[in-house]
């Protein structure tokens, strides 16, 4: 493949992407109005939940990504109403964006660039899921009983 | 049986499709082996001492006679002409090409099969009762729970970078054949006070290198919240389970740290969260699935009379059948331990046998059982003795099940990489050598369990006698265990003494079986007289 080419972000908003340097969690206790955090697998993100007004970006990183915490971290953000970007760093491969992206991720810069077809091929490639997360995503038991829109899902 | 409908059929061929472009990653040196190797484990494929294993999930142990003439043809097509029934209720493959797993698990598909989350840091596949569906003691048919919970918990987004793997069994009988309280999450459906049914909790449980008995956390969440409280499970363990050592990360040492009772409280806090969230499939979707496993259509009238003029017959009946919830039916047993066997194996010829007999014998329907053997789960008692006849021919009419020499054993050093003792060598062995005495007549109902490493996958840690092997300066010594059980009396057993050589722990076994023998008080297990004699006097007869 002589026409492969490579990303270094992949971002799934149609918003402007911020570049406010993202502060550790610890630090952001001191100075909850930056605009960036970034949340590491130890860190509890149910702390930042009161704190989010300002923040228009969190990154959640992942030096392994055999380290599934982020999943949870970002499912967390979502259920507490977060609409901002949820970005995944670190060791992110395509291999995990369909699962990341149902738990609430819209952003992903990895460590190593990924090719845009394989990108391409993870995000369109599971026609259905069988749980319901934060993504809206009408599960496998939502359609087979009629709850065909969003709203009926949540409803 | 559960059959798929269209989705559940796009989310198996879409896992296919998947995993057949990261083989093909792999293959082209894209992606590399650190990176593929949770990728090929979440799909069931091992790399061991010689070859790649791939681990097909047999949910909750169920099989219809297509299904096991399609792991039959697995078996002949891509391995060496068997399989390995597993302790899991699953069955692996020792001798497969990386190659070729993308078009196995294509064929699997097609009957409705999969090897998805059979190995991993992930939730496996749902164990059961083998009996479930047919046994005269169960309240209800655990296995439409058990299949809400593999729809659940299948490319579960948030749990599939687990601290470490996870293991879930569903029960619904207060006699447990499915070692419950041993998994990371065993369940039984229970009926309360006021006649609904509900589901109790047991969190913690384990065996590997550190043995637990799971501590029941929730004697009643409602079936219409089992997801959820699932969920809350999880959830806490994926956050707080450790991860700095793989030896202490299995959410049974988290449960022991924190205590039962300080897990229990941040389960039910996110559980409350959870309610929140609107993740529990609707009632309506429990009642189809349950709508799949309504009693097949038993015949009424039947007799339960049969000749038992044929003494081998006989004791076959008496050994390895099992009470049916209908009269004129049993469940038959089919043991894979034939006298100096490997435990758990069988041959294609003899897996297409087994799907034979399901389909003409047991409304097409049959079980893996997590003791290694298959079940022929509805029987007609008047088609007994046609049926043994049939086993025998092939050589699968052993009539000892629960006796000594219904070993469980794992692969050991034979095939396995993490092993540091063989297993395999043992249980024929020991088999063989109670074979010969005739000893193993008089023992009744006795189970031997053997690993060949500290991780436990041939369960010795529940055995009324458990046998381990480990490596003792560069030679294969074993360790003798007693008292365990994976029943509803749950105990874990203990470790008598210094190890022994191979043969020496064959002579170890009988030796303990001897002091049994001379000891037991009128209708005592081995497991009864050890629990009221003691360790003592069989260390004394071991070791003095």
């Amino acid at each position: 493949m002589t026409d492969a080419s490579f990303t270094g972000l992949v971002r799934l908003r149609d918003d402007a992407s911020s570049d406010a340097p993202a502060v550790t969690v610890d630090s952001f206790a001191e100075q909850s109005n930056a605009g960036a955090v970034r949340i590491e697998p130890g860190d509890d993100t149910r702390e930042l939940l009161p704190h989010l007004g300002h923040v228009t970006r969190v990154e959640i990183n992942f030096p392994s990504f055999t380290d599934g915490r982020g999943y949870s971290a970002a499912q967390i953000l979502r259920e507490a109403g977060y609409t901002g970007e949820i970005r995944a760093v670190g060791d992110v491969a395509v291999d995990q964006l369909a699962y990341m992206r149902r738990c609430g991720f819209d952003a992903f810069q990895p460590d190593k660039p990924m090719n845009e077809a394989d990108v391409e091929a993870a995000f369109a490639r599971w026609d259905h899921v069988y749980q319901k997360t934060t993504d809206a995503r009408v599960p496998i038991w939502g359609l087979r009983h009629g709850l065909n829109d969003n709203a009926g899902a949540d409803g | 049986m559960y059959k798929y409908d269209q989705y559940d059929q796009r989310q198996v061929d879409t896992r296919v499709e998947e995993f057949r472009d990261q083989t093909r990653r792999r293959l082209s040196g894209e992606l590399p082996e650190e990176k593929f190797r949770p990728l090929r484990l979440m799909n069931g494929l091992y790399l061991q001492l010689h070859a790649y294993m791939l681990r097909v999930a047999v949910p909750y142990g169920t099989l219809s006679g297509a299904q096991m003439h399609a792991l039959a043809d697995i078996a002949e097509k891509y391995d060496r002409g068997y399989g390995h029934f597993t302790t899991r209720q699953n069955i692996q493959y020792n001798w497969i090409k990386l190659e070729d797993a993308p078009e196995i698990l294509a064929d699997l598909a097609k009957v409705e099969m999969h090897a998805i989350q059979t190995s991993g840091n992930c939730i496996r596949n749902i164990s059961s009762d083998h009996f479930a569906g047919a046994a005269a003691d169960e309240l209800i048919d655990p296995r439409p729970y058990a299949e809400l919970m593999r729809q659940w918990s299948s490319f579960h987004p948030e749990f599939s970078y687990l601290p470490r793997k996870f293991k879930i069994c569903v029960i619904a009988s207060d006699t447990d054949r499915a070692a419950m309280r041993l998994h990371d999450i065993g369940i039984q459906i229970v009926r309360n006070d006021a006649g609904e049914l509900g589901a109790a909790f047991y969190v913690g449980g384990g065996m590997g290198r550190t043995p637990m008995i799971a501590p029941c956390i929730n004697d009643f969440v409602p079936l219409d919240r089992l997801i959820t409280y699932a969920e809350a499970c999880l959830r806490v363990y994926n956050r707080y389970g450790r991860r700095d050592n793989k030896y202490k990360a299995r959410i049974k040492i988290l449960v022991h740290e924190l205590g039962a009772e300080e897990y229990t409280r941040q389960v039910e806090e996110e559980y409350a969260h959870m309610l929140e969230q609107g993740v529990e499939p609707p009632f309506a979707e429990l009642e189809r699935i349950k709508t799949y496993f309504a009693d097949p259509p038993f015949e009424s009238g039947l007799s339960s009379d049969v000749d038992r003029s044929d003494s081998d017959f006989a004791l076959w009946v008496d050994r390895n059948t099992h009470q049916h919830k209908a009269d004129g039916y049993v469940s038959a047993v089919i043991s894979l331990k034939p006298v100096g066997g490997i435990p758990g194996d069988a041959s294609v010829e003899q897996m297409h046998l087994m799907a034979d007999l399901a389909s003409e014998f047991s409304l097409d329907e049959c079980r893996v059982m997590h003791t290694q053997n298959i079940v022929l789960p509805h029987v007609k008692i008047a088609d007994l003795p046609a049926l043994f006849a049939r086993l025998d021919a092939a050589g699968l009419s052993t009539p000892n099940l629960d006796q000594i020499d219904d070993i469980i054993a794992c692969p050991g050093l034979d095939y396995c990489s993490l092993a540091n003792a063989r297993s395999i060598p043992v249980a024929q062995k020991i088999s063989e050598r109670f074979a010969a005495s005739g000893k193993g007549n008089e023992l009744g109902q006795l189970k031997l369990k053997i690993s060949g490493c500290i991780n436990a996958c041939g369960h010795h840690h529940a055995g009324h006698i458990g046998i381990l092997g480990v490596d003792r300066k560069g030679t294969e010594n074993y360790q003798l265990l007693l008292g365990g059980s994976e029943a509803e009396d749950t105990s874990l057993a203990k470790i008598t003494g210094p190890g022994f050589d191979e043969d020496g722990i064959v002579a170890a076994v009988e030796t303990v079986t001897d002091v049994y023998l001379a000891q037991r008080s009128d209708g005592e297990r081995f497991l009864d007289t050890y629990r009221r004699i003691g360790m003592a006097p069989f260390k004394e007869a071991l070791y003095d």
